[in-house]
């Protein structure tokens, strides 16, 4: 389990949450929904504890598997040795990964179907290569807990179904808590369980996917009006869509 | 050279390259051997491995030859302490880099050099040497580092670039208090000393100074080394590194602080060496990559042979010895000059 309790954070006179509760348990995946700059990252950054909460308490594991919205951008490394250092919370100050650690993360690799990688080198990866590779090196450190900072918000379409499958898969196995952020509804409906939403003004709405995921509250949330769109192909899907989509030009 | 010659099974991309280490200690080797025979009094490479060979079997016994004592006496300190001093700074600049995540950092660019450099023209100002003057000058060297520390943090988080100009700031400090200590020593006994200290050589090197400069430098090697892994971590963004369980704040002030006392002792004990931090972290990136774990071992080497070739051709090239302060600059600029471009060529490659 992850999560924080009655915790309060402000800058200055912008408040980003009050005496909020929001956990998520083992097994569950939770989505944090909002327009930018509402502080979905900071919120996240005050579960992992990088971020002092004004008031209120923190629980979370000893390690977060954390991927983080823009990586080690410039490290010119292979992807094993990036996934390798999901290990060192366990190695210590002096220490140094073993060839169990690389057997490790060459397993993380595999799960996230990217063994293709362990022996590119990071800074010449595409956006959507370097984040299986950093959902790996969060899978290796073999935390409870995942924790995803607007996973799919910088890569392309099939980048976000291939990490969209990827978190869903995680989540359907009911081992670990799951949380990230995202901006758009459809990722959320696509894997979670649970929604919070960030309302203006500091306030914090949370439920099941089903009940937060509403043209209401989502036009609310995001200012504009939101609809239902119906998709027919083998199964019907519902998608939530803005107004201003589906203008017919053809 | 064959990069998967020798490999450490289970570490990195499965591999990590070797092959260059072997190459780069016989450089070092043969460098120093140069530089122990090189000099006005020329000694043939297997009179001096003779001479070594019999201070082995006898270490109590004293040199009773011409060449012998120049090799014992005046050589083998000079060429120990130029491989010493090279080595640690060179570690030094590659650790800062790295925690920095900037190629362009050094001890110099964060203003320790210049810090150390006031400390011991204090000291000689005040008539100090020896050990007096390797305390003040490490004393000094960390102070302008907690300056820029303290300068650079700002809301609580301190951020590459403000500690970059900080140490542009303490540096300039402190060189502008090296003048005015200039400016108040006698012209005739503390100036010119002070002045040929600061240019930087390795003239008076004798095995009582390299003694001195030893615990400073192999304590700051050894941390440094320890930290190799680790180094790779505080290279990654902050918040990320701690999601590692590294806590960067602290760990990045060991890596400070063996840099400092790297730094300071070689300061104490050649003056101002500069541009060996900068270049030779980034001519070894070249040859084994980024991996802490190679880098650091490989920085030491290199830098090593890097200025115990320097220090020989500062005292062989003209009758009159030239600074080496002055030598590496000549050599360290246009070398970094082609390494930036080359390097700025490589990151423009998608």
């Amino acid at each position: 389990m992850i999560g924080i309790s009655d915790a309060s954070l402000s800058f200055g006179n912008l408040r980003l949450f009050a005496r909020l509760t929001l956990n998520v348990a083992s097994g569950r995946t939770m989505a944090i929904l909002g327009p930018n700059g509402r502080g979905k990252t900071t919120l996240l950054r005050a579960i992992l504890g990088f971020q002092k909460l004004d008031r209120g308490s923190r629980h979370a594991p000893g390690i977060v598997g954390y991927v983080p919205q823009h990586g080690a951008s410039q490290i010119r490394l292979s992807g094993l040795a990036v996934v390798t250092m999901g290990r060192a919370a366990r190695r210590g100050l002096f220490g140094q990964p073993d060839g169990a650690d690389a057997d490790t993360a060459r397993a993380a690799l595999v799960q996230v179907g990217a063994c293709h990688l362990a022996d590119q080198s990071y800074d010449r990866m595409s956006g959507g290569q370097r984040q299986m590779v950093l959902i790996a090196r969060a899978l290796a450190t073999g935390s409870p807990a995942l924790v995803l900072d607007e996973p799919t918000s910088a890569l392309d379409l099939g980048n976000q179904a291939r990490t969209l499958g990827l978190i869903a898969g995680l989540g359907q196995a009911r081992e670990r808590a799951i949380l990230f952020t995202t901006h758009d509804p459809n990722h959320a409906l696509a894997v979670a369980d649970d929604v919070a939403l960030m309302m203006s003004d500091g306030e914090v709405v949370q439920g099941p996917v089903a009940q937060m995921i509403t043209p209401d509250l989502m036009s609310q949330l995001y200012g504009v009006p939101m609809h239902w769109v119906r998709m027919t192909d083998r199964e019907t899907r519902r998608a939530m869509l803005p107004a201003f989509t589906g203008k017919d030009v053809a | 050279m064959s990069s998967r010659a020798l490999v450490v099974p289970g570490i990195g991309a499965g591999a990590l390259p070797l092959g260059a280490f072997p190459l780069m200690l016989i450089g070092l080797l043969i460098a120093m051997l140069h530089a122990v025979g090189a000099g006005r009094f020329d000694v043939p490479w297997p009179r001096i491995i003779e001479i070594l060979w019999l201070r082995a079997l006898d270490p109590t016994g004293h040199p009773e030859t011409m060449d012998a004592r120049i090799v014992e006496l005046v050589r083998l300190p000079r060429v120990l302490l130029a491989a010493l001093s090279g080595a640690a700074l060179a570690v030094g600049g590659a650790a800062l880099q790295g925690v920095f995540r900037n190629p362009l950092v050094s001890p110099q660019v964060l203003g320790i050099s210049q810090g150390g450099a006031f400390g011991g023209a204090l000291a000689i100002l005040l008539g100090y040497h020896g050990v007096v003057l390797l305390g003040m000058s490490f004393t000094f060297g960390l102070l302008a580092l907690v300056l820029v520390g303290l300068l650079a943090r700002i809301n609580g988080r301190t951020e590459v670039l403000t500690v970059i100009l900080a140490g542009m700031i303490v540096g300039a400090f402190f060189a502008a208090l090296v003048s005015v200590l200039q400016f108040l020593a006698d012209p005739n006994s503390s100036l010119p000393a002070i002045v040929y200290w600061l240019m930087g050589s390795f003239s008076t090197a004798t095995w009582p100074r390299l003694g001195l400069a030893v615990p400073g430098m192999v304590v700051g090697l050894l941390m440094l080394w320890a930290l190799r892994y680790r180094l790779n971590l505080l290279a990654l963004e902050e918040t990320e590194a701690r999601s590692l369980g590294v806590d960067p704040d602290r760990e990045r002030w060991l890596v400070f602080v063996a840099a400092t006392l790297m730094t300071g002792t070689s300061v104490a004990v050649a003056g101002v060496i500069g541009w060996i931090g900068l270049v030779i972290p980034h001519a070894a990136r070249l040859i084994v990559g980024e991996d802490h774990r190679l880098l650091i071992p490989a920085s030491a080497l290199l830098g090593a042979a890097y200025l115990v070739l320097v220090d020989t051709l500062a005292r062989t090239v003209t009758a009159a010895e030239i600074p080496l302060g002055v030598l590496t600059a000549l050599i360290g600029a246009p070398v970094f000059a082609v390494l930036l471009r080359r390097h700025f060529t490589r990151v423009g490659q998608p």
